[in-house]
């Protein structure tokens, strides 16, 4: 991270801090914006985010690493969180699992070297009549089927340059 | 959003569960809080506080009931389930050491559905538990390994790790962390952020890949760990480690080149008769003494004597910043003075308050003027080649560790102390060398130095060095014997255990300034710009408390008009070090207190500054005085501002 | 709802406005009492009576008190909170805002799940709607001195966060650990505060029982299961989605309703919840005999149980905040030795240590998740373990 990013963000953390009275109630609201913004939570970030609700540092490492939406490793633009619970797993998340694997060219828990995204599982999105279900970032999507991960993918890879993330920088 | 919340605390309240867990209220019957309540145990009934927990209450039918995530001087946690009881018509078993008893009921200690838990859940915890008892410093002080033999664990049921799955962190002088151990009782955790508010130590990722991790995972040495130990005390098992040089020593003893000394902080004596099976509170130093000897060291020595020195060191540099701040008008002299004689309360000082390293004390702590003077003055006296000399030190502490490596350390021209040596780890070198402590014949420590007075041997205490400064302060000060002053010398405000204590001192009289003083103090002929004024002290313990003390002196609180506190890292002081034997609890710090005090009745004298020994190095070594020239070369250091930056 | 299901009884049309202005002019006690009277459990899945819960939260003292939406749905199977968070945000927020009158509190929170994040914006909506209409807000629907508003926090991603404690710690910015239990949050809740932590469909509910009455509420269900539920039904059936029945709804009616007929099993309740086989389809679905929050997960009679078995293991695995022994390990013992099972080097000897070891984890474990964690474990094995040990099931 550049050293004028990080100042960016460190007064985006102060900022909101302030919102909160510095109370660590605060604390994963500010985190939740970090991870929107960058991507991902880094050491440089948890610090000054500690500074800020006058925590320790490895207070907010506990909390980041708690948390499946929240990630110290630099994610994709785009994460896509296939489900694997029971009835998503019954209507073929298999299928889609490996035909995203294929479209993408990289494993679960991997991110595209262009940064564009990244593939994980995630447990029961509250889809189950409507299974395999996926999120991509926010968007859900629901009966995916091998055929239509393609699509899905392409459809997100033309957003390219549009307004993904209100506020990101990277 | 906190509009409706009343002064939200600011950052406090970080203890999840635990917080809330110790206080109970049941607001809508407040009345109730008082009350007694009616349980019946294993058919025995008792009537207890409302709120009490069932472990406690158990505790007073002199019913035990096993625990391992519980300890004494933390907050509740209730994560190991081993202390699991069955409470009658509840549908699940409830854990005694967090369960708050506020209505009559029913509980069963021992029935053969918590019996099955609890040995299911020692199952769980020893399939993680990587290594064998008898390669493991805790061998017989385990507190899994006695839990297991109690609940007759013959086998591994769910299976048994032999591979590690955690690389050993050696990379702190002081502590060695084997994650491979760990039982992720957090014990350490709740040390570490409520205890000490040092923050080092926190549970990271979830589930079966749960750890307890550093920040960014970084090794030990290279964050913001103060070395205290006071984690090694707690941990249950054999996670936490000192890190231990007693293979080097044995090797130097061994060594027919090598002149090896040890001295002895006051603190161990207190406490390591507990490693041979006395109880708490006995104290041995002579036979220690034997001891030390017989396993080859060739002199012993007391840290009390340059204890005494510290006194005469400190209290003279406290004087001469009151002189410059009260005649001088010296607007920028640093007051409060910290006292610097732990280690850990320094590093944390460099932490988490680098803008505030003016204000400690320049003084070495007295290990240290010990390490740099038995490489000089020693050396000379004894006629021996420094270079040939080992010097050990004998510490409760896993910082002093730690402190005997700084670079600053080596005024001497060489390191001033090459091995900082706890409690623990001489008391293995004792029973190595097939000694039976308690039972030794006495011997004095060795000359040149001797004795030492019984202010340099309450400095294991928490005020003790307050109380040892002030014993001297006062009477040069005021030219009237302190006893005249304090009854019997004792000075009990700054005694026991609050977490602070403050005191005021109206100076009454003004003495003439002593001769040995004369310089340091340019030649003032005596006190009287101290005349009528009210000298103000404090004493913290354990950093939380240190804390507090600090972040009410920059706030501009009352603190910050104090002329002198004294700091230790360690909740006791270093009569709790972190070196020292385990377990570790209130009152068993209780007890070794008790013990020094006892002891230093016993002293032919009291005040440091009556020391015939420390009369006798600024007479023929340290010959310009306290806080002269040779002293500030080998006594006095500097500090570093550290920050709480880790990246 | 379903398209299926058209005979709607609590989750008709209610005009908020008309039925908080009616429920404000009743005292506190007498809205709680009418909670009670009408044996409202919370729709959770825990089950704890909702006018008990009300009432211990308006008598705790306290200066602040807090009212919180558990929209932290993330039960395997779960998905009626999703459908009322879309198509009843405004009936929820009036929930809410009774909630708030019965127990004494100025402040509501929402706390939805991360996987929810799309519906947030149109829930944000709604509360700006409502205090445009004086339904939030200060003096509200013209009770002088009743000033309650809602906000939205939202999840980070982590099943345990349900748990009403855990959901706690996480508002507070703590790693979402259960609390040990008691004190509980209506005494010592969201920032130490008296806080009563509800179900989605537990708000609606109480906002329908408040209007039409105790009485009119146990005309539905059985005496100790009053009234009707939401069940997300999914798996193996023709008509997946969200129904509401009655309590007290036997299994194999439940089938029919929803093109199950021919389940070989049914899991009751989510992952936490339990297996019941064929032969036992005659149970009703009430907290009496089989529990639940709503989920029916429907099995076909080509599904491997072992499997099924083996996905709810992982989910708990994943899911366990790990701050307890019998959770943290149990559940990863219990994935390895169906993993022994899968590759079938599992001795029957070892499976009953298992099952053993399932039973000290319902009974020792810190908070519900881990408790319930063996459960479906337990009941597959109970029912299924012929099916466990053979060979040819699997592909």
């Amino acid at each position: 991270m550049l050293a004028s990013e990080r100042e960016q963000l460190k007064s985006e953390i102060n900022e909101m801090a302030k919102k909160f009275n510095h109370h660590r109630s605060g604390l994963i609201p500010v985190l939740q914006h970090v991870q929107n913004v960058s991507r991902h939570i880094s050491p440089e970030a948890m610090q000054d985010i500690a500074l800020a609700f006058d925590i320790h540092p490895v207070e907010v490492q506990g909390v980041v690493s708690f948390y499946s939406f929240l990630s110290t490793e630099k994610k994709g633009k785009f994460i896509i969180r296939l489900c694997r619970t029971i009835t998503c797993d019954m209507a073929g998340k298999d299928a889609v699992a490996r035909q995203l694997e294929n479209e993408l060219d990289i494993e679960f828990g991997e991110t595209t070297e262009d940064g564009m995204f990244t593939l994980e599982f995630t447990n029961c999105l509250g889809m189950c009549d409507q299974g395999p279900a996926m999120l991509v970032n926010d968007d859900i999507h629901t009966k995916v089927t091998p055929d239509k991960v393609v699509d899905i993918i392409e459809s997100y890879r033309k957003r390219f340059g549009a307004n993904v993330i209100q506020g990101e920088h990277a | 959003m906190e509009k409706n919340v009343k002064n939200p605390k600011i950052g406090a309240d970080r203890a999840p569960a635990s917080s809330v867990a110790a206080s109970v209220e049941v607001a809508k019957n407040q009345d109730e809080l008082g009350a007694m309540v009616a349980v019946t145990i294993d058919g025995n009934e008792i009537k207890v506080p409302f709120g009490t927990t069932i472990l406690d209450a158990a505790k007073k039918l002199n019913i035990k009931i096993p625990t391992l995530c519980h300890h004494e001087d933390l907050k509740v946690a209730g994560v190991c389930r081993v202390c699991v009881v069955e409470v009658e018509n509840q549908r699940t078993l409830q854990a005694a050491c967090a369960y708050p008893i506020t209505s009559p009921m029913n509980i069963k200690t021992y029935s053969s559905k918590v019996r099955k838990a609890r040995r299911h859940n020692l199952d769980l915890m020893l399939k993680h538990h990587v290594g064998e008892c008898y390669s493991c410093f805790r061998n017989n002080n385990c507190e899994l390994q006695s839990l297991a033999k109690e609940y007759g664990v013959d086998s591994y049921r769910f299976g048994h790790d032999t591979e590690p799955h955690h690389e050993v962190d050696k990379s702190s002088y002081s502590v060695v962390r084997d994650m491979n151990k760990c039982i992720h009782c957090r014990r350490c955790v709740r040390t570490c952020i409520d205890l000490q508010e040092v923050g080092v130590l926190e549970a990271v990722n979830r589930g079966p890949d749960l750890d307890i991790a550093t920040f960014d995972d970084m090794p030990l040495g290279e964050v913001v760990c103060i070395n205290c130990g006071q984690c090694i005390n707690r941990c249950p098992v054999g996670a936490l480690r000192a890190n231990d040089p007693s293979d080097e020593i044995w090797e130097a003893i061994d060594n027919p080149e090598k002149h090896v000394v040890i001295q002895t902080a006051p603190s161990p004596r207190a406490a390591i008769g507990e490693c041979f099976g006395l109880p708490a509170g006995t104290s041995v130093t002579r036979q220690l003494n034997t001891a030390m000897k017989r396993c080859g060291f060739d002199k012993v020595f007391d840290t009390n004597f340059t204890a005494d020195l510290t006194i005469m060191e400190e209290a003279t540099e406290l004087l001469i910043r009151l002189k410059k701040a009260l005649v001088d008008k010296d607007a920028n002299v640093a007051l409060p003075q910290f006292t610097s004689c732990s280690p850990g309360w320094v590093k944390y000082l460099e932490h988490f308050y680098p803008e505030y390293t003016d204000n400690l004390s320049s003084c070495k702590s007295p290990q240290q003027m010990f390490g740099a003077l038995i490489k000089t003055w020693y050396a000379q006296e004894a006629g021996i080649d420094p270079k040939n000399i080992v010097s050990v030190a004998l510490m409760p502490c896993s910082a002093k560790k730690f402190e005997c490596n700084r670079p600053e350390m080596q005024d001497s021209g060489y390191k001033d102390v090459d091995y900082g040596l706890t409690s623990r780890e001489l008391a293995q070198m004792i029973q190595e060398a097939g000694l039976d402590l308690p039972n030794l014949p006495h011997t004095d420590f060795d000359d040149p130095i001797g004795e030492a007075t019984g202010a340099g041997l309450i400095f294991g205490a928490t005020g003790g060095v307050m109380e040892a400064a002030l014993r001297t302060a006062v009477e040069i000060v005021t030219g009237i014997k302190t006893e005249n002053v304090f009854e019997n010398l004792d000075i009990i405000p700054i005694r026991g255990f609050e977490g602070v204590k403050y005191m005021e001192i109206k100076v009454p009289a003004a003495g003439p300034v002593p001769e040995i003083l004369s310089k340091a103090l340019g030649g003032a002929k005596d006190f009287s710009f101290l005349k009528d004024a009210v000298l103000k002290v404090a004493v913290a313990h354990g950093t939380a408390n240190a804390k507090k003390v600090m972040e009410d002196i920059k706030a501009g609180g009352k603190f910050s008009e104090c002329h002198f506190i004294e700091f230790m890292a360690c909740p006791g002081g270093c009569l709790g070090g972190g070196g020292q034997p385990i377990p570790t609890s209130p009152e068993i710090r209780k007890a070794r207190t008790q013990a020094i005090y006892d002891e230093e009745k016993t002293l032919y004298s009291r005040k440091s500054h009556e020391n015939p020994t420390v009369d006798r190095i600024y007479g023929k070594f340290l010959t310009e005085g306290p806080c002269g020239h040779k002293s500030h070369k080998l006594l006095h250091t500097h500090y570093v501002k550290r920050g709480k930056k880790i990246v | 709802m379903s398209k299926s299901n058209k005979n709607l009884i609590v989750f008709s049309e209610i005009d908020i406005e008309k039925a908080l202005k009616n429920a404000l002019q009743k005292s506190r006690p007498d809205i709680i009492n009418e909670v009670r009277d009408s044996g409202l459990k919370g729709r959770g899945g825990a089950g704890f009576p909702t006018g008990i819960k009300w009432n211990l939260a308006a008598s705790a003292q306290g200066d602040c008190k807090f009212v919180i939406c558990n929209a932290d749905e993330g039960e395997p199977g779960t998905f009626k909170d999703r459908v009322l968070l879309t198509d009843y945000a405004q009936q929820l927020a009036a929930g809410m805002v009774l909630a708030g009158y019965a127990i004494g509190a100025k402040e509501g929170i929402i706390y939805l799940r991360a996987e929810y994040t799309y519906l947030k914006a149109d829930l944000e909506k709604t509360l700006e709607d409502l205090r445009a209409k004086n339904i939030l807000g200060e003096n509200i629907c013209g009770k002088q001195g009743f000033n309650f508003d809602i906000h939205i926090h939202m999840g980070s991603g982590a099943y345990i966060c349900g748990e009403e404690t855990a959901l706690i710690e996480s508002l507070e910015g703590q790693r979402g650990e259960p609390r040990n239990r008691p004190p509980f949050p209506v005494t010592v809740g969201y920032l130490g505060c008296p806080t009563s932590v509800n179900n989605v469909e537990t708000f609606i509910t109480a906002l329908h029982i408040v209007e039409k009455g105790a009485k009119w509420f146990k005309t539905h269900g059985t005496e100790k299961s009053t009234g009707t539920k939401l069940f997300s039904v999914s798996g193996d059936c023709e008509n997946p989605g969200v129904y509401e029945f009655p309590m007290g709804i036997t299994i194999e009616e439940l089938l029919n309703q929803v093109g199950g007929q021919d389940a070989k099993a049914v899991q009751v309740g989510g992952a936490s919840g339990n297996c019941i086989p064929r032969h036992q389809f005659s149970k009703t679905i009430a907290y009496e005999d089989v529990a639940t929050g709503g989920s029916i997960i429907v099995f076909g009679p080509h599904r491997d149980m072992l499997q099924v078995a083996i996905n709810f293991m992982e989910f708990f695995c994943d899911e366990s905040c790990g701050q307890c022994t019998p959770c943290r390990i149990g559940t990863e013992t219990i994935l390895e030795g169906l993993d022994m099972i899968e590759d079938g080097c599992c001795s029957v000897k070892y499976l009953r240590e298992l099952v053993s070891l399932g039973e000290t984890m319902q009974l020792s474990s810190k908070c519900g998740l881990g408790q319930s964690a063996p459960n479906a474990f337990l009941s597959i094995v109970e029912h299924f373990k012929s099916e466990l040990f053979d060979d040819s099931f699997r592909r």
